[in-house]
């Protein structure tokens, strides 16, 4: 195995030459992610997603000049030159009631079209994508920290706070998903005068509502594996080793234990921003995830789902963003994972 | 290696017993079942020599390596260092002890933490301890790697970029960088090419006689731990079954268990190999959780009559030179008690 890892990286030895500068596994894995074309095409799109998104404000102000969440039933703007409603009369299949502008594929006037309140759809695809993408990423951040904490004390100590700790995971494993989101949110989003815990209060309208959710049920998706390697990596003859030179317990937590499993919290990572992301805009798409005034992709495809007819856009706009986010994610965290992979090369050279 | 007997009794191991619980249960867990891993082991180990101690896998020797070293509390048994009994002291109160011993694990692909590099896990050890500043601590880290015969240039590199025999030295500048006097090398070689076990051996040996060290070395292997050992210690089965000076062991064995090993032992003339009887042990070894009665090798053992079944042998001598083994049915054996024996090395 070693001649292998000798033969990625033919370095001449400089035998009485200065200190060999050492080529550590996070360097080595870097480049090897680098090396992935997919995996950095998958990174480069979602930091595009991630720009466009948080330059919505810059977008509605400067150049839609709009305010996406003031309805505006009796709004004008203007198509090819001419004045028109935002609102129109019978513009639908039957022909009946009213129907908002179509996408005019002009950035400066209603680009995507209206939706049913007269609200910009660009605009609010783009702040949908902020609220989304934080949601996301900080429930999937949160997720990580936590479970991770979690499952060093349970693996690391295990005895009475292992068994506690993972039948409790178990208990929120055992629940599907998507019920339990549902059945979290109901009850909370409902709390009279939010949620909150001392001097903390988070009101139902807060984009922390959903992020706390999310990363709780997804809990002990992180948990289980970061566990199981916090004991495989325990058992390692490295820490027997330290044990034997008498290290204490927060040494060898921090300094032989947590760099070796941190490798499965960032292979997870990316995949995990891909799950919340998804499961927010199925809370959001049900009203229970983001609440308005905030937008989020999930609410404009719900605002979508009546003009799904006649007005395809609104819901598609916000439906590909979601796809591109989660394959650039998914496309991220496989080239991770192979750069980082525990189970082929670390288990080799480790 | 260096056959400075008679030296001060560094290490005494008395009636040491390492039992593993086996439980069950998912909340409130109770103890179904022991593994017996190590059952009554006594040892003594003079300062400067090298105990071998064989066995096939299974047989606890590795886990007494643990034992002495504090990795495993024991069951049961003392282990005094240094007339000191150190099997009852606190983390805090052992720490000044784990200078004086320190461990070379089998695998050195899983002994060396991956993400450190060499120079800061030869310095962890002297860091853990206070021993020096900075400046002093990485001029000892390069002394280390020197004395283990790697490139000081090596300090900032990590363990992948080193070979299998390169990892292991740097087990050993680990070992040494607390100046101990008694290393536990748990199967150093075991996981080496061939041409790779020699040298580490032969830097074992040479760190041996610089640093005036006591090895308590763990081997599967008979032919390795020839070469290495003052004396050898026989284990079947978390028992010692014969300890002897290791040329005579090889000479005159006693116990049946130690024929059987000894003739696996390759031979590399094929006329002589060939001539040779060979012992094939029938069945496998019986589990630790259930150990056999009376002598735990009668299952196998090609001499055992009834006795064997019911009444465990004692460790006695069998000839001069502390040569001792529990058998009821000693081969070559010209047991003399007390008579010319020098007091045995191992009370059993």
């Amino acid at each position: 195995m070693a001649e292998v890892a000798a033969l990625e990286h033919v370095e001449p030895a400089s035998p009485g030459g200065p200190e060999v500068a050492g080529r550590s596994p996070w360097a080595l894995a870097g480049r090897r992610l680098l090396r992935n074309r997919f995996a950095i095409g998958g990174l480069i799109l979602l930091l595009v997603i991630i720009a466009i998104s948080f330059a919505a404000p810059l977008y509605a102000d400067h150049v839609a000049h709009t305010n996406p969440f003031e309805n505006n039933l009796n709004g004008h703007t203007i198509v090819n030159g001419k004045r028109v409603a935002l609102m129109q009369q019978g513009g639908g299949i039957l022909h009946l009631g009213e129907t908002p502008l179509g996408p005019t594929w002009d950035v400066h006037h209603y680009f995507l079209g209206a939706d049913q309140n007269g609200r910009d759809v660009a605009s609010r695809v783009l702040y949908g994508g902020r609220s989304s993408l934080e949601v996301g990423i900080g429930s999937a951040l949160i997720c990580c920290i936590i479970a991770t904490v979690l499952a060093l004390l349970a693996g690391f100590n295990g005895g009475l706070i292992d068994v506690v700790l993972s039948r409790l995971m178990d208990v929120i494993w055992a629940f599907p998903v998507i019920l339990l989101a549902i059945c979290v949110a109901t009850v909370l989003l409902n709390a009279p005068d939010g949620v909150g815990v001392g001097p903390v209060r988070i009101t139902a309208t807060s984009l922390w509502l959903p992020t706390l959710i999310i990363a709780f049920i997804y809990l002990p998706y992180v948990y289980r594996p970061v566990r199981g390697q916090v004991l495989s990596v325990s058992e390692k003859e490295f820490v027997e080793a330290a044990i034997a030179q008498g290290a204490s317990g927060s040494r060898l937590l921090f300094s032989e234990v947590l760099p070796n499993v941190i490798t499965v919290v960032i292979v997870l990572f990316p995949l995990m921003i891909a799950t919340t992301i998804l499961t927010e805009a199925t809370l959001s798409f049900l009203s229970i995830g983001v609440q308005p005034p905030n937008a989020s992709w999930g609410t404009v495809i719900s605002d979508g789902q009546q003009l799904l007819y006649t007005r395809p856009w609104v819901a598609i706009a916000p439906g590909i963003l979601i796809v591109l986010t989660v394959l650039a994610l998914n496309l991220l965290g496989d080239g991770v994972r192979d750069a980082l992979d525990p189970r082929a090369r670390l288990r080799i050279e480790g | 290696m260096s056959s400075q007997n008679g030296g001060e009794t560094l290490l005494r191991v008395e009636g040491v017993r390492k039992y593993f619980p086996i439980k069950k249960g998912i909340l409130i867990q109770r103890e179904v079942a022991r593994v017996h891993a190590v059952d009554g082991v006594s040892l003594e180990v003079k300062a400067g020599e090298t105990i071998g101690l064989v066995g096939e896998s299974g047989c606890g020797k590795s886990t007494l390596g643990r034992c002495i070293v504090r990795l495993h509390e024991l069951t049961d048994g003392s282990i005094s260092f240094e007339g000191r009994d150190i099997s009852r002291l606190s983390r805090r109160e052992l720490q000044p002890m784990r200078r004086q011993m320190q461990m070379v694990f089998q695998d050195p692909y899983a002994s060396l933490n991956p993400r450190k590099r060499v120079g800061t896990i030869i310095a962890d050890p002297l860091r853990i301890h206070g021993m020096g500043d900075r400046s002093e601590v990485r001029r000892r880290v390069s002394e280390l790697l020197e004395l283990v015969g790697l490139s000081p240039e090596h300090i900032n590199r990590y363990p992948h970029e080193f070979s299998g025999g390169q990892r292991q030295r740097i087990g050993v500048a680990r070992a040494l960088a607390l100046h101990p006097k008694l290393i536990i090398a748990d199967e150093p070689v075991s996981a080496l090419d061939v041409s790779i076990q020699a040298q580490v051996i032969n830097l074992l040996d040479d760190l041996q006689d610089d640093l005036h060290l006591t090895y308590v070395f763990i081997a599967h292997d008979l032919g390795v731990v020839r070469h290495v050992s003052d004396r050898i210690a026989v284990m079947y089965l978390g028992k010692i079954v014969e300890i002897s000076p290791a040329e005579e062991l090889y000479q005159r064995p006693i116990h049946p268990y130690t024929e059987a090993l000894l003739s696996a032992v390759p031979i590399p003339d094929p006329e002589l190999s060939a001539r040779r009887e060979r012992i094939v042990l029938e069945g496998d070894v019986p589990s630790p959780i259930t150990p056999p009665s009376g002598c735990r090798f009668h299952p196998r053992c090609r001499y055992a009559t009834e006795i064997c079944a019911q009444e465990e042998p004692p460790l006695v001598p069998h000839g001069g030179k502390g040569h001792m083994a529990a058998c009821h049915h000693p081969l070559d054996a010209n047991p003399t008690p007390t008579a010319d024996a020098s007091p045995g090395p191992a009370d059993g």
